[in-house]
């Protein structure tokens, strides 16, 4: 269906597009003349400045589309985990301390800055989960009773790859004065969002997990939103955040999100297909094995599962000398053996939890790119249980 | 991108470099599909163990050119990343020990805002005046240090004028004293030497694009010995030793690697290179009249060569040298109305302020484009200043400063 | 920031560029900005008997912007009556030279100069 990319590394089964995406070839292309030779600095006056600013002014449009936003509400950041700082820290730094809300299954970069608010006096609730990964509703409504300055919720898990709906959420935030952060960080691309409609104040977005570069993102922010840089000095987007802009990367995500938001119902397609087949494989082959959050509505190309009484950093590797490479949950916890703290918000037993693999999908991913992967875990399970290490399975 | 106008000639190397294609060539290996990919902290797949490798390879590049150990380096998003987590971090983390901060007026915006962003959470902070020339007097700076002092905030070099000041020097002034001390090295890194292991700098900032490496990229080195402590200003999977949380960008991390290891093969050629050029540059305009370099070409880097020609407004002697990409004072304040914060702050009357303009030059800056430039240069002053009705003045003999100007 | 073809055009090939005798009764001359605020114009009218600017010059320190406007003033107020020179106003000068908004003090600043210009040759007229 699509122009398919010779596979990175061939051979190889990248099947952890949560983590990160290839970069489209059709991306690269964009960026190319900004990494060689296209070199000014978009502050500066002269001709050189001006043609780098009008490539930023195009980006932030194509940028804006992917989330039916206004391309004045777009503030590019060095990524996803800088966006939700901003959007965080800067708001909470206009505000005298009071209560944040988020949910339990928050990516780090929301957690992260929320408990270092913790220390400048701020108080956080947590909204819980129900063991299907849904918001408890009477929970949402005790929290927001207590007036939250601050409520953040991610539009889709990117461990489990279930979607929220924030809109209510966002709505009855709304109703009791709090600004609003969506992270979208994992859901851009992979289900469809609008800023406007979505009652967010603050939406996080990063260009490597829609097949852009890495080392660039942005946060989408209604103009009403008082907030504080994260980074000063220069005045650059608008004063909300300093520093040269990285062109190359700007265009690259530019890029990026149109084809995403072009190509978004073929890639839902697409994934969606190949996750169907590839969880029927699961419970057909392998019965024992849990999906989790298999009963909300999951991003077309997540699939998060556990095979009872395997260990998920043991069957990573193994997996890896066989050229397949998948996630134990998220990336960013590194070298962390802790079982996945969405999976305990879900209430999921720790054992199981120490299980689990993630297998996410891409628009270059191939059937038999996802029959290799089963087939192999089948082998490991196999060869597992011959020496005895897998008692249950 | 071809384009079929001509392109200028690049002078204006100080606000962002081409990128070497050296440097270019090596990050397209990390971008294209047949290349390298990976999340360098996912920890589970080669994808992620070869970004790491690189990343790795990368950081001992930098701390290489600096004489520092690779541990010490932390990525960041660019120079203006680097300011704000060493200042902020620094003052969040020590603010219980003392309140003081000692900067200059001269440095980058990335670091004044920092400061005052640290006043209005209650820091005081002291902005040193420098010399004419731009160089920060130590006696000056020595007086200004307190008990409360906590950090001391300098430039190595000036980004408008080029002028090295003596960081050494300095770290004797502060290390005794218990106060930490941060230079902000975006100018300076492959232009004149830095020896950390020497030099007692506590913090200091890098950038990649000033050194013809990628935008968006920077560092930030932090001393083990004795021990820096930060607070983080980006909170996530604690990325770089907690320092600084969020993916990095394996392919810019690669680039600014590159551009620091081939700033130190080259350091010696660049310079001696770009000395030249600068000396036959200011050779080709220093007998037009009135006319004054701003900072101090004895203490400072060849790469950027600021001069003011007097009666001449800057923004339109820039317009007509529409073939030249110069600047007039930094270019993250050139859509503004003021003149340059940096001439001001050296006591330059306002007219040599509004008349001055950055030539930065650098490695890839030909003996031809100079020659193009002093032509151009010197028509253009020929005719604005038969515009200039303070030409005119200046002619006739009338003294400027004591005429009564209607200010609107 | 990108400059208007008229701009420009004033800019590359400024009209009327020189100095009158001040001294001249028949001659105005408006002197304004400050070297300071980064422009300096200098407006020069002749103005015949019956009340008519026969001819102007000018000479300006200034952006390119600035620049433009006192060229575009000489051009515009030659021929014209002091009464009607004077009602010339910096939004019509703005407008003709699709000046951006960072620029519009430059067209007030020539507002400002042809009235110096007028009020400096009246004057001169009174003493007489």
């Amino acid at each position: 269906m699509f122009n398919r990319v010779k596979q990175p590394n061939s051979g190889i089964a990248y099947l952890d597009n949560n983590a990160t995406t290839a970069l489209d070839e059709r991306v690269l292309a964009a960026m190319l003349p900004y990494l060689r030779g296209q070199h000014g600095n978009p502050s500066s006056s002269h001709q050189l400045g001006r043609q780098a600013r009008a490539a930023i002014d195009q980006a932030r449009q194509q940028v804006a589309g992917l989330v039916a936003a206004h391309s004045s509400q777009v503030v590019f950041t060095s990524g996803g985990t800088e966006a939700n700082n901003l959007a965080l820290k800067g708001v909470a730094q206009r505000l005298p301390p009071g209560l944040i809300a988020c949910s339990a299954v928050e990516h780090s970069s929301v957690l992260a800055p929320l408990a270092a608010l913790q220390n400048d006096g701020w108080r956080l609730a947590k909204l819980t989960v129900d063991s299907d990964g849904y918001l408890v509703d009477e929970v949402l409504q005790q929290v927001v009773s207590r007036k939250p300055a601050l409520l953040a919720v991610m539009a889709a898990n990117n461990e489990t790859g279930i979607v929220y709906d924030t809109q209510p959420v966002a709505r009855s935030a709304r109703e009791v004065g709090a600004i609003v952060l969506v992270d979208a960080v994992q859901a851009a691309g992979k289900y469809p969002l609008n800023f406007t409609a979505s009652g967010a104040h603050l939406m996080s977005l990063s260009a490597h997990k829609i097949h852009g570069p890495q080392g660039i993102g942005a946060l989408v922010v209604d103009k009403a939103v008082d907030m504080m840089p994260l980074l000063h000095g220069g005045g650059h987007e608008r004063g909300r955040r300093a520093g040269t802009e990285n062109v190359a990367a700007i265009v690259g995500f530019g890029k990026a999100a149109e084809l995403a938001a072009d190509e978004l119902e073929a890639r839902r397609r697409h994934t969606g297909i190949l996750r169907a087949h590839l969880e029927s494989r699961l419970t057909a082959e392998l019965p024992k094995a849990v999906i989790f959050g298999q009963r909300a509505e999951r991003l077309p190309n997540t699939c998060f599962f556990a095979v009872p009484g395997l260990d998920g950093e043991t069957l990573l590797m193994a997996l890896d000398q066989l050229g397949i490479a998948v996630s134990s949950g998220s990336a960013c916890t590194t070298g962390d053996v802790a079982p996945s703290p969405v999976l305990m918000a879900m209430g999921i037993e720790a054992d199981l939890a120490r299980a689990a693999v993630r297998v996410s999908l891409s628009k270059d991913t191939t059937r038999d790119d996802v029959d290799r992967f089963v087939d192999s875990l089948k082998a490991q399970v196999l060869a597992l249980q011959r020496f005895g290490s897998l008692a249950c399975a | 991108m071809s384009t079929n106008t001509q392109r200028p000639i690049y002078m204006d190397y100080a606000a962002t470099t081409p990128m070497d294609p050296r440097v270019a060539e090596k990050m397209v290996q990390f971008l294209t599909p047949d290349g390298e990919f990976g999340n360098p902290a996912s920890r589970s797949h080669p994808f992620g163990w070869h970004a790491e490798a690189a990343v790795e390879a990368a950081r001992k590049q930098i701390a290489d050119l600096i004489n520092a150990n690779p541990k010490e380096i932390v990525f960041t998003s660019g120079a203006t990343e680097s300011d704000n987590l060493a200042i902020k971090g620094v003052a969040h983390f020590y603010g219980k020990k003392g309140k003081h901060i000692v900067t200059s007026k001269t440095e980058h915006k990335a670091v004044l805002d920092s400061c005052r962003q640290l006043e209005r959470e209650g820091f005081e902070v002291t902005y040193l005046d420098p010399e004419p020339n731009g160089l920060i007097d130590l006696v000056t700076l020595e007086a200004a240090l307190r008990e409360d002092t906590i950090l001391v905030s300098i430039m190595h070099v000036n980004n408008e004028l080029g002028v090295i000041q003596d960081i050494a020097a300095i770290g004797e002034l502060t290390r005794p004293r218990g106060i930490l001390f941060h230079v902000d090295a975006a100018q300076s890194a492959g232009k004149t030497g830095i020896d950390l292991s020497t030099m007692k700098v506590d913090l200091m900032s890098f950038s990649g694009h000033k050194i013809y490496g990628p935008k968006g990229i920077g560092a930030l080195f932090v001393r083990r010995k004795p021990r820096v402590r930060l607070e983080a200003q980006m909170h996530g999977g604690g990325h770089e030793r907690g320092m600084r949380s969020g993916t990095l960008a394996t392919h810019q991390i690669v680039g600014m690697g590159e551009a620091f290891g081939l700033a130190k093969a080259e350091m010696e050629k660049d310079r001696a290179h770009i000395t030249r050029l600068r000396d036959r540059l200011y050779n080709g305009v220093k007998d037009l009249e009135e006319v004054y370099v701003n900072g101090d070409m004895a203490h400072g880097v060849p790469n950027v060569l600021n001069i003011s020609f007097n009666f001449v407004e800057g923004e339109s002697l820039i317009m007509s040298l529409k073939d030249l990409a110069v600047s007039s004072g930094s270019a993250c304040t050139s859509a503004s109305l003021e003149p340059s914060y940096v001439l001001r702050a050296l006591g330059r009357n306002d007219e040599l302020a509004h008349s001055s303009i950055r030539f930065s030059i650098g490695r890839f800056t030909t003996e031809a484009e100079i020659d193009h430039a002093i032509t151009h240069v010197r028509k253009a002053i020929a005719k604005l200043r038969e515009l200039s009705p303070l030409w005119d003045m200046y002619k006739d003999g009338v003294d400027l400063s004591q005429v009564k100007w209607a200010a609107h | 920031m990108s400059y208007s073809d008229k701009v420009l055009d004033h800019y590359e090939n400024p009209r009327n560029v020189g100095t009158m005798e001040k001294d001249d009764p028949s001659v105005g001359t408006g002197m304004v900005g400050a070297p300071a605020c980064g422009d300096v114009m200098r407006l020069q009218i002749k103005v015949s008997d019956d009340g008519v600017i026969e001819d102007a010059r000018f000479k300006t320190y200034g952006c390119g912007s600035a620049i433009a406007s006192s060229s575009l003033l000489t051009e515009w107020v030659k021929g014209k009556s002091l009464e009607e020179a004077g009602q010339i106003k910096n939004t019509d000068i703005a407008e003709e030279l699709a000046l951006p908004p960072v620029k519009i003090h430059c067209s007030v600043l020539a507002e400002d100069a042809i009235k110096a210009a007028i009020e400096d040759y009246q004057s001169k007229e009174k003493q007489s």
